[in-house]
């Protein structure tokens, strides 16, 4: 008996009320339905107007999409088997779908790409799924990058290992200088030995071991790629690549060291002040006049580079507003249990900032497996390419729509995977409110 | 002006050496025009307890930030443990391995779990085999009495629960100088004596410590020397009982009536 009288001020409760669940109207399928449909007149009519809107799109599109065109084998059959009625022409896709997948790659070939995509899945596995996937596996992720352009390319075996090896050799040199020296002295002691080793005496090794023991696959030239497999190509290339430059732009942007911060804020501005387009064509026509005569630089690997470079440049702003929302008593602490700056940045701030940038990480990731369509400008045949080259072909003259939805779908496959995957990690990462 | 070393009669539980643990002189700092310290002098020996009060802006929390050197001096000379404090990496690296600190907002690292918060410092500066930091780390949290959350995240903890991570978290590297840069300074009420006990607990093992702190009562209790700063200057130095029944400026008179005064 806990009332409250009026008369009096004093006023103890004797019983705990017990948890009581909420009014049914308000929870499942018919609360949500109740506060997120029909909370109002107004509501209510929005409601039921965009669900006759919706109604009517379906009802229109559906008949197109669902067209009896499958094995038409011109534009011209498919109109005949429509006949008069409205409807896609499906025959396209399935006369040119490998075109679309593979570009002029050789069809006997065609087994290397998909390994690769096979192999690529395999390799991200360990990096993706750290929950479920041993971390063994890591050893192939890191190796991967040497097998993909020897799978795709072909040729002998030992340029890439040699290219691997250069990597060897320099974490080699900077275990042995940094015995001696500070680790900024040992890093570029150790990346100079290594270029120097790419660009003198990688090749003539590889050759010489080569000429003993032939290890190689049917080289393929780099104009015969296409389709999907160019854009996944350089979009993986940009994709992985960027993150660890733009990491390191973003904290040379922040350095107390003045040439090392001036050099990284330069290039940023630059970058990210010129379109992608200016850099492609750089990659396709300048790049030749600034080289030395006879040098010959694979447009895919050039086209690469700058994708990657322009990639990087985004990266570094997204990451660096990540090192910027983290509390300055994170450093702080850091500091005060004694780690020096390399073991703060990746233990603590890196998994931090990165934590909190992953949907801007995401979106530039997105939109760089995107721009790579951008490549058909300077005559690489990415998928809108090998669209207009399908167009110019008689049998398919008049044909867009079906085109460029499986174009479309495509990417909107890989774009929405990755979207997913972010939500996912974010997800994963979430520690408690803060 | 007198700032000085007073050296101070020892309470019977806690003894304090002869050894000089921290050693102040002629420290001033500015922050651009702005001078924030002025001619610290301060001598700190071993096993003493410091209690740091003064009105806000008064350079408290800077002057033991410059003995990690979380701020950078810019004259006069902080020698901690042996060391002194210079631009050279190594002395400072040195001497923030040996001094542990705790802040007033935690800084605990919210993307690992409290046992992970613990035994980082150990693993990765001292090298400490992993199991070997694992059991030192439950050691610690033991004494604060929280090992039952060990596998939570900082996030999922109250703030005085967080507070007391965070001192077990210097605990684990052996410190032998702790900072306390007003621990309590963000709790509510019914969690600063959780903390404060912990803190209390520390002291009367022997532990050196510094502590920016507005709670007058752990001072009486626990320090054996109060520190009163303001505008950048220690003003007044004594022992608490001297100091809280009997000021002798006028600031710490009004400062005192400020914060007793209800």
């Amino acid at each position: 008996m806990s009332n409250t009288h009026a008369d009096t001020v004093l006023y103890v409760r004797d019983t705990m009320l017990e948890q009581q669940a909420p009014p049914s109207s308000t929870v499942g399928p018919v609360g949500w339905a109740k506060d997120n449909l029909f909370s109002g007149w107004l509501n209510t009519a929005l409601t039921v107007l965009s669900s006759l809107f919706i109604a009517y799109l379906l009802y229109r599109l559906i008949p197109w999409f669902v067209s009896p065109t499958w094995d038409g084998s011109s534009l011209s059959n498919c109109r005949e088997i429509l006949d008069g009625h409205e409807g896609a022409c499906w025959g396209v896709i399935r006369d040119r779908w490998q075109q679309l997948l593979f570009g002029f790659y050789p069809p006997e070939l065609y087994w290397r790409p998909i390994l690769t995509l096979v192999l690529l899945l395999v390799a991200l596995a360990p990096v993706l799924y750290t929950d479920y996937v041993t971390p063994k596996l890591l050893y192939f992720s890191a190796a991967f990058p040497f097998l993909m352009p020897w799978l795709l390319w072909g040729g002998t075996v030992w340029m890439p290992l040699m290219a691997a090896a250069g990597f060897a050799i320099g974490f080699a040199v900077f275990t042995l200088v940094s015995r001696l020296l500070n680790a900024g002295i040992s890093i570029s002691v150790a990346a100079a030995v290594a270029v120097l080793w790419w660009v003198l005496l990688a090749a003539p090794v590889a050759n010489g071991i080569a000429s003993v023991l032939p290890l190689a696959l049917e080289p393929v030239a780099s104009r015969d790629f296409g389709g999907f497999m160019l854009s996944i190509t350089i979009g993986v290339t940009a994709i992985g690549c960027s993150l660890p430059i733009g990491i390191v732009l973003a904290l040379g942007r922040r350095s107390d060291l003045p040439l090392v911060k001036i050099l990284c804020v330069g290039f940023i501005e630059f970058i990210r002040g010129v379109p992608l387009i200016t850099l492609l064509f750089v990659a396709s026509v300048l790049l030749n006049i600034f080289l030395p005569p006879g040098t010959n630089f694979d447009i895919i690997l050039r086209v690469m580079i700058m994708v990657t470079l322009f990639a990087s440049a985004y990266m570094a702003e997204v990451i660096r507003g990540g090192l910027a929302a983290l509390p300055k008593g994170q450093y702080e602490a850091a500091d005060a249990l004694g780690l020096d700056y390399w073991k703060a940045q990746r233990l603590i701030i890196m998994p931090q900032a990165l934590k909190i940038s992953i949907p801007g990480i995401v979106s530039t990731f997105i939109g760089v497996f995107k721009d790579t369509t951008l490549v058909s400008i300077i005559g690489l045949i990415d998928p809108l390419g090998l669209a207009n080259g399908i167009r110019a072909d008689t049998a398919w003259n008049g044909i867009y729509w079906e085109l460029f939805i499986f174009i479309g779908a495509v990417f909107f496959i890989f774009c929405f995977s990755m979207s997913r995957y972010s939500m996912y990690l974010e997800r994963k990462l979430q520690t408690g409110h803060r | 002006m007198t700032n000085t070393a007073v050296e101070t009669p020892t309470p019977a539980a806690m003894k304090v050496s002869d050894e000089v643990a921290i050693q102040i002189s002629q420290m001033n700092k500015w922050y651009g025009q702005f001078h924030v310290l002025r001619d610290i002098n301060l001598t700190v020996n071993r096993g003493e307890r410091i209690v740091i009060a003064g009105p806000s802006g008064s350079g408290k929390s800077t002057m033991i930030r410059c003995i990690n050197r979380l701020e950078e001096h810019q004259a006069g000379k902080i020698v901690v443990d042996g060391t002194e404090l210079t631009s050279d990496l190594k002395n400072i690296d040195k001497v923030r391995s040996e001094v542990g600190m705790c802040f007033q907002h935690f800084n605990l690292f919210p993307h690992l779990t409290i046992l992970e918060n613990c035994t980082l410092a150990p693993i990765w500066v001292r090298k400490t085999p992993k199991k070997e930091a694992v059991e030192t780390a439950m050691h610690f949290l033991e004494k604060v009495k929280i090992p039952e959350q060990a596998n939570k995240y900082p996030g999922q903890l109250s703030g005085g629960q967080q507070q007391r991570v965070a001192i077990a978290r210097s605990l684990c590297m052996k410190p032998r100088i702790m900072l306390f840069d007003e621990p309590t300074s963000a709790l509510d009420p019914e969690m600063i004596k959780e903390v404060l006990d912990t803190m209390i607990e520390l002291a009367e093992e022997g532990m050196t410590m510094l502590c920016v702190t507005h709670e007058m009562g752990f001072a009486r209790q626990v320090a054996n020397r109060v520190i009163f700063m303001d505008q950048g200057q220690i003003v007044e130095q004594n022992e608490p009982e001297e100091f809280f029944n009997n000021p002798r400026s006028e600031r710490t008179k009004l400062f005192l009536s400020q914060i007793l005064g209800h």
